[in-house]
């Protein structure tokens, strides 16, 4: 890799890295100390690099330069200093024989530890999901800003202020006892899941962007797997989820950059790996009696990686939709229930159900109704795609619906 | 909007042969096609559970009988707990449960908030 490439490489990778071991050593309440030292390491390596050439081994030379950079700041701000040593049990005379551990097991410890610091209900979820773009996954303000679709005043006042918060109720970073585990892996599960929704179905434009939100969604999954006292079924389940979704990024989108839609995807263009890597987890969580939401969603997804009609499928996603509902309502799971109850049991008793669900603001609602209604009764139909128009928001949205009309006004019985 | 019990009862099983599992399999398909309708309008509070066909009754002075009676014909076959904003409303809820189609009936209760 040239050096161009490298360094912005290395700081996706290796900022998170060090940033993470170093609040796990001085608490929270330092974490821009923390930064500013690992961000002095990179614009050491920016200025130097470019004259002496590149280290034999970058990574080492960024820990090692990182560790003598904390010492030496602990060494200056005698406060500080004074601060920490009683923090963390070392008298300031011990500073220069301070172990900064940056072994890969300490650095996991340290990123799972800083995982459910960052996923605590004490702050809102969109600043949790800023918050761990900005520590656990090395974004930029700008690039979180442009995922978010915002600007970098905003993410910036929304870090800040996260972790003020942090900071505030005094959340001490560290992995939680195996007591409080399950509540609070529920948080970052949670978190994860809509990180990785915010990739997956985000309004951004720029694909890249949007994939990465995915993988680093599925990255932080997987550090829960790899350690023994997170690798729960619940856990597996997500993941398992996270690939089968993934497994149709390249078919998703055509050579403009324009969305596909389902059941116009080239099947060919799904990512058989990773539909496998999605059946491995799948099995992997069901190796307890949890079910979660995330085994429902899961075996939906797996369920979509079969692309044929047949009765079996859909009988099967009604009864997953159906418990999933049971767990928790939420009107997307609430629409596409009924969707395959016209699929599974027909459309008769899908229209009835329909009518009763009234999310009279959401235009998918509208969207269904329209599809529930195009052979019975195609004037009402066109009504309610008209709605539907109306109440969207997304040019992507409109253009399908716009395309549902004209599909819809071709039939010779409307004219 | 208010939480209303539903009681089903349905002719008494108790000491006859139990259902196949195929019939087993069907009558589930039907009620968490029915349950799946009231959650997805977000009107499920519990989705309750179905009870055993025989239980024992406890009397005054700790006399425990055999319950309920062979000599009665229904027997409470389960509950769930829905949301409605009124009686009518929870009626309407409970219409389509398929404890009706084999003759049961759903009792409608609104829960009074202690």
């Amino acid at each position: 890799m040239e050096e161009t490439e490298l360094l912005p490489h290395l700081f996706r990778t290796e900022y998170r890295k060090i940033v993470s071991v170093l609040c796990h050593l001085f608490g929270i309440e330092h974490i821009e100390t923390a930064e500013d030292i690992v961000s002095d390491t990179f614009l050491a390596a920016t200025e130097l690099w470019g004259i002496k050439g590149l280290p034999e081994n970058p990574v080492a030379w960024l820990y090692t330069v990182a560790k003598n950079k904390t010492k030496n700041y602990l060494k200056r701000d005698a406060l500080f200093a004074q601060k920490l040593a009683k923090d963390i049990k070392y008298s300031s005379d011990l500073i220069t024989e301070l172990e900064i551990d940056l072994s890969p097991k300490s650095i996991q410890d340290s990123q799972l530890a800083m995982m459910f610091t960052v996923c605590n209900p004490c702050i809102s979820t969109e600043a949790q999901i800023a918050l761990a773009l900005s520590l656990l996954c090395g974004f930029g303000i700008q690039e979180i800003a442009d995922a978010f679709l915002t600007n970098k005043e905003v993410i910036y006042k929304r870090i800040s202020r996260a972790k003020e918060k942090l900071k505030e109720a005094q959340i001490r970073i560290q992995q939680p006892s195996q007591t409080e585990l399950d509540s609070r892996l529920d948080n970052v599960l949670t978190t994860l899941y809509l990180l990785f929704n915010e990739g997956y179905y985000s309004r951004t434009p720029e694909t890249v962007l949007r994939e990465d939100l995915c993988f680093e969604a599925m990255r932080l999954n997987y550090l829960l797997i790899e350690n023994e006292s997170t690798n729960k079924p619940q856990v597996n389940a997500l993941l398992s989820l996270m690939c089968f979704h993934s497994s149709r990024f390249e078919a998703r989108r055509n050579e403009k950059g324009e969305s596909v839609l389902y059941d116009d995807q080239d099947t060919n263009l799904w990512n058989k790996e990773l539909i496998d890597k999605g059946i491995y987890y799948l099995n992997m969580s069901s190796q307890g009696k949890i079910i979660s939401k995330y085994h429902l969603e899961a075996c939906i997804a797996y369920w979509h990686t079969h692309k044929e009609d047949t009765a079996k499928k859909w009988e099967h996603i009604l009864q997953l939709y159906n418990q999933l509902l049971l767990i928790e309502y939420s009107p997307i799971a609430a629409l596409n229930r009924t969707f395959a109850l016209a699929k599974a049991n027909g459309k008769k008793m899908a229209v009835a159900e329909a009518e009763k669900l009234e999310l009279n603001n959401n235009p998918f609602y509208f969207s269904l109704l329209a599809y529930l209604y195009a052979e019975t009764d195609p004037a009402k139909a066109l009504l309610h795609y008209e709605s539907a128009l109306l109440l969207s928001v997304s040019n992507a949205d409109k253009q399908v619906i716009l395309s549902n009309i004209r599909k819809l006004k071709e039939k010779p019985f409307l004219n | 909007m208010k939480d209303f019990l539903l009681v089903f009862r349905s002719e008494n099983r108790s000491g006859k042969t139990p259902p196949s599992p195929e019939e087993m399999q069907t009558s589930m398909k039907l009620w968490m096609d029915w349950l799946g309708g009231i959650a997805a309008q977000n009107k499920l509070v519990d989705r309750g559970n179905p009870l055993e066909p025989s239980g024992k009754v406890l009397r005054p002075n700790n006399v425990v009988t055999d319950g309920p009676y062979s000599e009665i014909k229904e027997a409470i076959g389960g509950y769930s707990i829905v949301k409605a904003a009124s009686l009518d409303e929870a009626i309407e809820l409970a219409k389509g449960c398929p404890v009706l189609a084999v003759g049961g009936n759903v009792e409608v209760r609104e829960v009074l908030a202690m």
